[in-house]
């Protein structure tokens, strides 16, 4: 087998021949900017940061002896004279998905190389990311005003208040870091300044990827902690 | 294939060569200059840590006459002696130290992926080693808690550093930790994406496939780390109680309740034991490059080392509570995670075994990297043995913290690995300072390693079969201890302070080399690999000059019949070799 019709001759196959290909290439793995693989790798590891920060809380969710808080009733809102169990966090959850809509729109239109849409879509999903972590602030405040403590609080388990400050805390600030860095990139393609780069415009989508884990993480936070 | 790659755009870019003095050794983003800045660090908190250990020993040895040891600076020294080795001196060192030097150098790249944030990973290490020693002179001192930090005991009153040396760890280990993750996503990312024409994954060295598994190991397993710092952090300083169970403390109820002490376990060992293979598995692969290019014959078996590298990287994320076997766990976990220990041990015995065929029949240079590989060999197949006896639960139990344990993982992620990083020191020296040291000097301190670090840890199982406690500052007047165990214990202290200063001879030897050594051959092991084949010797910023290389071959052919020499580098092309006669791990 000759050299040439090995290596370089590589045409994109798909299923397990694809797989084999990519991994048995020289110069590179995945024909993608060393960034985003960068990326994937990144995410992976802040996964397991994410598992453990949840396993850790489910299991000293069941180690400890004091009743857990019951969560529809501690996370209620008052509407309308009625309390509606999760009101904060549903309308929260629903701007954070709707944030990953827009980024993905802007990720289509930094491809067609329409940097004003761009900008303009990637600021939207910043200010949504920002208001989520506004919304998050109010939920912290009220919850400190009602007596909740990491150390303690008034209706149950202290662990309770740990995992939930911890956690949340936790996320907050990986969306508060996207919110930063989606403005730096939103600002950069409003510049011009990946007009004669080389990846171009793939900061976009590498940028979307982070925010996308972002709020796929808030899903299972969701799911563990708040429906649980 | 849409994305071109680096390696076929290498002369589409413009390489600007670090000009002031500060740009090109202090604030420098070139990974051959981090490499040392990461080695020279790593190597000063480790020598503080072989200082720590040697105090420790003179008071086991010698129990009353060192009146300034009191037991509270005893368990400081234990604590900082293992954090540091394990995490701040062979986890730095491997990944940080040979994996900046050696993964561009021997990937055919230009430099790491992102050189400043591999700037940055360093200069946060250092942070956290000047936070780690900064613990030492604080009010209560460094942190008494054991390696393992297990609470309650880390954060209860009693133990050393209960104020603020706790805090410092556990705030040291958050930072190192974000420095690992910037310097591993490079490495990673380097052998994925930025590999030269023709190198091909399964061309590699055995050296970067260790440090590549190692490095995703250690991005997948410090996050447990991170986590149960930061957890304890919230326990000990906003009194949370993650981890800590309703506790009387010196009959004071310190307010905590309904943690659990065995979560910390977990997370701590779902780390720890990955941990020891992040130290491991770079050792195997650059102790399989030593000695094949020493032996003069190709590494036996190159693809089963790749997929053993492979196998053991993955079967370490479940074993980690063969660790916890007196923990208290239920006894159904105990007989899962001895089965996937001794699993481990089929993966780690066929790389043994093809150490060995690749020595056998080889044309073998007892040069001194060549010693230290062939002693590795030795203390790793001595520690992987008492490992069978640790990692069945029913010999586990009564030999769970006495020196066999101690004895057991010194031999095996202690000595084996320091071993190779010596080794590995005066392979690459040549290339790294451009100097040859002093051939008589390194078999000397050779053997007085080696033996020395026998004449310590030997002894020890015996000591551990016989009951003696590990973590004890004083046996006192124990009865089931015979006299003779105190007599072992002056041997083996005076055998460590034997080893200790017999570092001195390496330290002479480099010191030596740099200021008079003889200028070395740019390749003088006549090696395979690409870092011997640079245009500048040692390399330069860039590393290859104006045209970047193109990959061959594998990187084990030596000694191929009919090739006018007895080794053909990976950029030789196949034009220059006589048909049928060269070969290649894909064959």
């Amino acid at each position: 087998m000759s050299e040439a019709v090995m290596y370089s001759g590589a045409k994109e196959a798909l299923g397990k021949e694809g797989l084999i290909e990519d991994w048995s290439r020289d110069k590179q793995v995945f024909g993608v900017p060393w960034g985003k693989a960068m990326m994937w790798v990144f995410l992976l590891s802040d996964t397991f940061i994410f598992s453990c920060f949840l396993v850790g809380y489910m299991s000293v969710r069941m180690a400890t002896t004091d009743p857990w808080p019951n969560p529809s009733e501690v996370f209620a809102l008052e509407a309308f004279g009625y309390p509606v169990p999760l009101l904060l966090i549903a309308i929260m959850t629903f701007i954070l998905i709707t944030s990953s809509g827009t980024m993905a729109l802007a990720v289509n239109m930094g491809y067609r190389k329409n940097r004003k849409a761009t900008f303009w879509l990637m600021l939207a999903t910043a200010i949504l990311g920002a208001s989520f972590v506004g919304m998050q602030i109010f939920e912290w405040s009220k919850l400190i005003e009602e007596g909740v403590r990491p150390w303690g609080n008034p209706f149950g388990a202290a662990q309770f208040g740990s995992s939930f400050f911890m956690i949340t805390g936790f996320h907050g600030m990986h969306v508060t870091a996207g919110v930063i860095y989606l403005l730096v990139v939103a600002f950069r393609v409003k510049n011009g300044f990946y007009e004669n780069r080389p990846d171009g415009y793939k900061i976009v989508e590498i940028t979307g990827l982070y925010w996308h884990f972002v709020d796929l993480v808030w899903v299972f936070i969701f799911a563990f902690f708040y429906l649980w | 294939m849409s994305y071109v790659a680096f390696a076929d755009r290498d002369h589409e870019q413009e390489h600007h060569d670090p000009e002031t003095f500060f740009t090109k050794y202090i604030w420098s983003q070139d990974h051959k200059v981090i490499a040392i800045q990461y080695g020279l660090t790593a190597i000063f908190v480790g020598l503080i840590a072989l200082g720590l250990s040697v105090m420790m020993r003179l008071q086991l040895g010698f129990p009353n006459e060192f009146n300034f040891i009191n037991p509270e600076d005893y368990y400081q020294f234990i604590t900082m002696h293992g954090m540091i080795m394990v995490v701040y001196l062979l986890t730095a060192l491997f990944l940080g130290g040979f994996g900046n030097y050696l993964i561009p150098l021997m990937c055919g790249s230009r430099d790491m992926v992102f050189p400043y944030l591999n700037m940055l990973s360093y200069w946060t290490y250092l942070v956290s080693v000047i936070i780690l020693v900064a613990s030492f002179f604080v009010d209560g001192g460094a942190t008494g808690a054991g390696w393992t930090l297990y609470p309650p005991q880390a954060i209860s009153q009693g133990t050393p550093g209960i104020d603020v040396g706790i805090i410092l760890m556990l705030v040291s280990l958050a930072v190192f930790i974000v420095a690992f993750t910037m310097g591993g996503l490079n490495y990673v990312t380097t052998v994925l994406q930025a590999r030269c024409k023709g190198m091909t994954l399964m061309r590699l060295p055995l050296s970067v496939w260790g440090i590549f598994i190692a490095t995703i190991l250690g991005l997948l397993a410090f996050p447990a780390l991170l986590v149960s710092a930061i957890m304890m952090l919230f326990d000990k300083t906003l009194m949370t109680s993650f981890f800590m169970p309703a506790v009387s403390s010196m009959g004071i109820d310190p307010g905590y309740s309904g943690g659990s002490p065995i979560l910390f376990q977990h997370l701590f060992w779902f780390f720890g034991h990955p941990e020891v293979y992040i130290v491991a598995l770079p050792a195997f692969g650059i102790v399989s490059d030593l000695i094949s290019t020493h032996a003069r014959k190709n590494i036996f078996g190159y693809r089963m080392m790749v997929w053993a590298i492979i196998m053991i990287g993955g079967l370490s994320f479940v074993v980690w509570a063969h660790h916890m076997y007196v923990s208290g766990m239920n006894p159904y976990f105990g007989f899962f995670f001895a089965t996937t220990t001794l699993i481990i041990a089929v993966p780690t015995a066929i790389k043994v075994y093809n150490w060995v065929l690749t020595l056998w029949e080889g044309n073998i240079h007892l040069r001194v990297p060549m010693l230290f590989s062939i002693g590795f060999i030795f203390t790793f197949i001595h520690g992987g043995l008492t490992g069978l006896f640790l990692g069945n639960v029913t010999i586990d139990l009564p030999l769970s913290d006495t020196y066999f344990v101690v004895a057991h993982f010194h031999m095996v992620m202690g000595v084996s690995p320091v071993l190779v990083v010596l080794g590995a020191i005066y392979h690459w020296w040549p290339k790294i300072s451009g100097k040859m040291y002093n051939e008589t000097l390194g078999k000397w301190h050779f053997w007085m390693t080696f033996l020395g670090a026998y004449a310590i840890y030997l002894p020890m199982h015996y000591l551990g079969f016989a009951g003696v406690p590990r973590r004890y500052f004083a046996m006192g007047n124990t009865d089931f201890l015979p006299d003779s165990a105190q007599d072992l214990n002056v041997a083996i202290t005076i055998s460590a302070i034997f080893v200790a200063a017999s570092q001195l001879l390496f330290f002479i030897n480099m010191i030596w080399s740099l200021k008079s050594g003889p200028k070395s051959d740019p390749n003088p092991w006549d090696a395979t690999t690409l870092e011997w084949h640079t245009p500048d010797h040692p390399p330069k910023h860039g590393n290859w000059g104006h045209e970047l290389p193109e990959v061959h071959r594998w990187a084990y052919d030596y000694s191929v019949p009919g090739y006018e020499d007895d080794f053909i580098p990976q950029n030789v092309g196949a034009d220059k070799v006589p048909a049928g006669r060269d070969r290649d791990g894909e064959h």
